[in-house]
């Protein structure tokens, strides 16, 4: 290493402990001001937000400091250790993972003022209305109309595969505004209000017995023009950022070994003796060598992203990950025999989390259907794999030319 | 934690090793030498042995060794399976060698280091680690009996044979006959060697010289199958961008893309668990375990890739000239050599407590 290298990176270093110095300073003035013993938790968290610690990386006053996203880690430790509330980010994973990036990147300054603080909060719950039910590997073909109106804009359609939609306050949607041009082009971005008179949420029920998503009908929805997202047209390349955070904000996470749905099935395994046949032992080895192997990749991903050499792997992991859980809970449901005939509870519930631990071998071997489909059908993720890391030629396309309007559906 | 990914060092020594084998051994000669007298390339195995030193890696420099590791064996091990190379890298550098570094007998070690002897475990290729292999009998310092299936003998220089008294033995390889078999895997020959009294020199205890040297074959040997896979699906995604029938390239019709997609994944799934085994045995944490995943799930990914290659090449993969045979047969080898998979999920039950009835 060179003596300017050396004194670059020593420099960047002692920068680096100096920013998360000062962003440990700000914690505890923050700490101090409002004890988080003494203090109603939402005012801890709006005081928070104004302190600029909600995600350091956001620009001040909407919550940040402008400062590196890695950063976040030291402020969040402070807090923790302080015994401070945090805001529940799994029930608005939603908003902060999706909707925040995109009203960053894409809206007014007024929008930005509005939305945020009360997004990071929790105060108000953020869902997505994407999906339709003649839109799902093809998002782009959506039928849902958005129709100007003066200041306002008339939403029809319906949309579906939406959770959170009843404790929603808002939502991210995608609707055509102009049938004439090609599917892509004719799409634009809102913010619509869940609370219109138009908007009904009805549960979605799944093959497990429970709802996690819903069904959301829009009759005669009214949108101020003011909540649009990005340019009129624009929705499509506006939907990408939703959709990239989405990605980004998937994985990452070391995992121990049997940390995953192997491991209940081996626990089962070594408890009941009285299950074992020869039949099942060889299958069970073959997946648990299978599942080792996709742990493995998923580190392999994991260290490649540290050393900032992001790989295509992360094209594949999810499809594995559908396929095993797929196959060792069907597995797990044979092993059981007899009891592999009951399941646990049909009763229509309304999870907020999806818990795969939590429940029998028949439900995870319903819910992990759903692996295969949710985020991506695995034949689509395979379709990307081929064009995007192999390099084989794209699928032919008869839609692109083609007014969305005549297309066939 | 074990370390997946390949330092700089490494791609460095991949990128020499490619070089050579780019330079050295292309597919069309490997594919003639197959049928002639000298179905090993002793010349190629010259520049990589004792050019570039390669065949030292796993000896301490004390020992006239590199003091490389398996991480960097494991490197070399993927070139040489993507290249098919007709070299006794694997049972020589790897398989001996850690045999000898069991025993006691640094005179062999160094000799074969350096790369100017080739050195044979008389174990049958398809002996797993911890599995029960055939020994011969030792009299007045001479031993006597046939042992089959073992590979790359008749490249031998040295062959380190288990006695049934439970010594493992050197015998020079002109104190012995050694028969070819016709093999499946025309890249990696088999032989029977017949001792009748081959003099020979005590160098230590068999079992665990054999126990040590077929577990590291055993998980380089992944390394080796990853280079195999790698090739054959790179060259059919290559080929099938190439050749058109129905007016369109073959490779963007959505079955063939979503075959190869999904031997891509399985590529990628082999890479991580070959580190691991590689790592592990570099590290001697978790050894046993790495290596056996490694082999339970090596064979099918690299034997699916070189099946696959057949097919998707059509009839031009049916054919002699074209090198995807010598792929098909060295995967198929490999999936027996050093033990089945079936044999290391045995042994994973044990290893990790999923125990049979």
């Amino acid at each position: 290493m060179s003596e300017e290298t050396t004194e670059e990176t020593t420099r960047a270093t002692t920068e680096a402990a100096s920013a998360a110095a000062e962003l440990r300073r700000r914690a505890q003035e923050l700490l101090a001001a409002h004890p988080p013993l003494e203090t109603d938790q939402l005012d801890f968290l709006k005081a928070r937000f104004d302190a600029g610690l909600a995600w350091v990386h956001y620009p001040e006053g909407l919550g940040g400091l402008g400062a590196p996203r890695a950063l976040q880690a030291v402020v969040d430790a402070e807090l923790e250790a302080a015994g401070a509330p945090d805001n529940d980010p799994r029930r608005i994973g939603i908003g902060l993972g999706m909707a925040a990036p995109t009203v960053l990147r894409f809206g007014t300054e007024e929008q930005k003022q509005r939305f945020l603080r009360p997004l990071w909060v929790g105060e108000e719950v953020w869902c997505q209305l994407f999906s339709e039910p003649g839109a799902g590997s093809d998002l782009a073909a959506l039928g849902t109309r958005a129709v100007r109106e003066g200041e306002d804009w008339i939403v029809n359609g319906q949309k579906v595969w939406t959770s959170s939609a009843h404790l929603a306050r808002w939502a991210i949607l995608i609707a055509r505004t102009d049938p004439d041009v090609p599917k892509h082009a004719g799409i634009t971005y809102f913010i619509c209000d869940m609370t219109d008179p138009g908007v009904e949420v009805r549960p979605l029920r799944q093959i497990t017995g429970e709802a996690e998503f819903n069904e959301v009908f829009l009759t005669n929805v009214r949108i101020p023009d003011a909540h649009r997202l990005g340019e009129i047209g624009d929705g499509w390349r506006v939907a990408q950022t939703t959709l990239m955070n989405e990605r980004v904000s998937i994985g990452g996470m070391r995992i121990p070994r049997e940390g995953g749905m192997i491991g209940p099935i081996s626990k089962t395994w070594r408890e009941r003796p009285e299950l074992r046949t020869h039949d099942l032992h060889q299958r069970l080895l073959k997946l648990w060598v299978e599942a080792e192997v996709a742990r493995l990749s998923g580190e392999r991903l994991r260290q490649q992203l540290v050393a900032g050499q992001p790989g295509h792997e992360g094209s594949g992991m999810k499809l594995a990950f559908a396929r095993l859980n797929q196959e060792i809970s069907g597995l797990e449901v044979e092993l059981r025999g007899e009891e592999g005939l009951l399941y646990d509870d049909w009763t229509m519930r309304r999870p907020e989390l999806v818990d795969f631990t939590g429940r029998d071998a028949g439900y995870r071997y319903l819910r992990s259907k759903g692996n295969s489909i949710e985020g991506g059908t695995s034949e689509v993720l395979l379709n990307i794999v081929a064009e995007r890391v192999l390099g084989l030629p794209a699928e032919p396309r008869t839609d692109k030319d083609v007014a969305w309007k005549d297309l066939a559906r | 934690m074990t370390d997946l990914l390949y330092s700089e060092e490494e791609e460095a020594l991949r990128a020499v090793v490619r070089d050579l084998l780019t330079d050295h051994c292309d597919a069309a000669s490997v594919i003639a030498r197959t049928e002639s007298d000298a179905p090993h390339d002793l010349s190629l195995w010259k520049s990589l042995a004792e050019g570039i030193g390669l065949a030292g890696l796993l000896v301490p420099e004390a020992q006239g060794g590199q003091g490389a590791t398996h991480r960097e064996v494991a490197v070399v091990l993927e070139e040489l399976g993507r290249a098919v190379a007709p070299v006794p890298y694997l049972t020589s550098a790897v398989v001996a060698t850690e045999a000898l570094l069991a025993c006691d007998a640094d005179d062999l070690l160094a000799e074969l280091a350096s790369g100017r002897r080739i050195g044979v475990l008389a174990v049958s290729l398809s002996v797993a680690p911890g599995g029960s292999y055939k020994a011969v009998r030792h009299e007045n310092g001479s031993l006597h009996g046939e042992l089959t299936g073992i590979a790359d003998a008749a490249a031998a220089d040295v062959l380190l044979v288990p006695g049934e008294d439970g010594g493992l033995y050197a015998v020079d390889a002109g104190a012995v006959s050694v028969v070819p078999q016709v093999s499946l895997d025309l890249t990696r020959p088999l032989a029977t060697v017949v001792l009748d009294g081959a003099s020979a020199r005590r160098i230590g205890d068999a079992e665990p010289a054999v126990r040590r040297a077929l577990r590291a074959g055993a998980g380089l040997l992944a390394s080796e199958q990853l280079g195999v896979a790698d090739w054959t699906l790179t060259e059919t995604v290559r080929y099938l961008k190439e050749r058109k029938q129905f007016n369109r390239p073959v490779g963007g019709f959505q079955a063939l893309k979503h075959r190869l997609a999904q031997l891509w994944l399985e590529v990628v799934s082999l890479r991580a668990a070959a580190r691991n085994a590689a790592d592990a045995l570099a590290t001697g944490e978790d050894t046993d375990v790495a290596v056996a995943v490694a082999q339970a799930y090596a064979a099918s990914v690299a034997v699916h890739a070189a099946e696959e290659a057949v097919q998707l090449h059509g009839g031009i993969g049916m054919t002699w000239e074209h090198p995807a045979h010598l792929y098909l047969k060295r995967a198929k080898a490999d999936s027996i050599a050093y033990g089945t998979a079936g044999a290391h999920r045995e042994a994973l039950a044990e290893l990790v407590d999923l125990q049979a009835l």
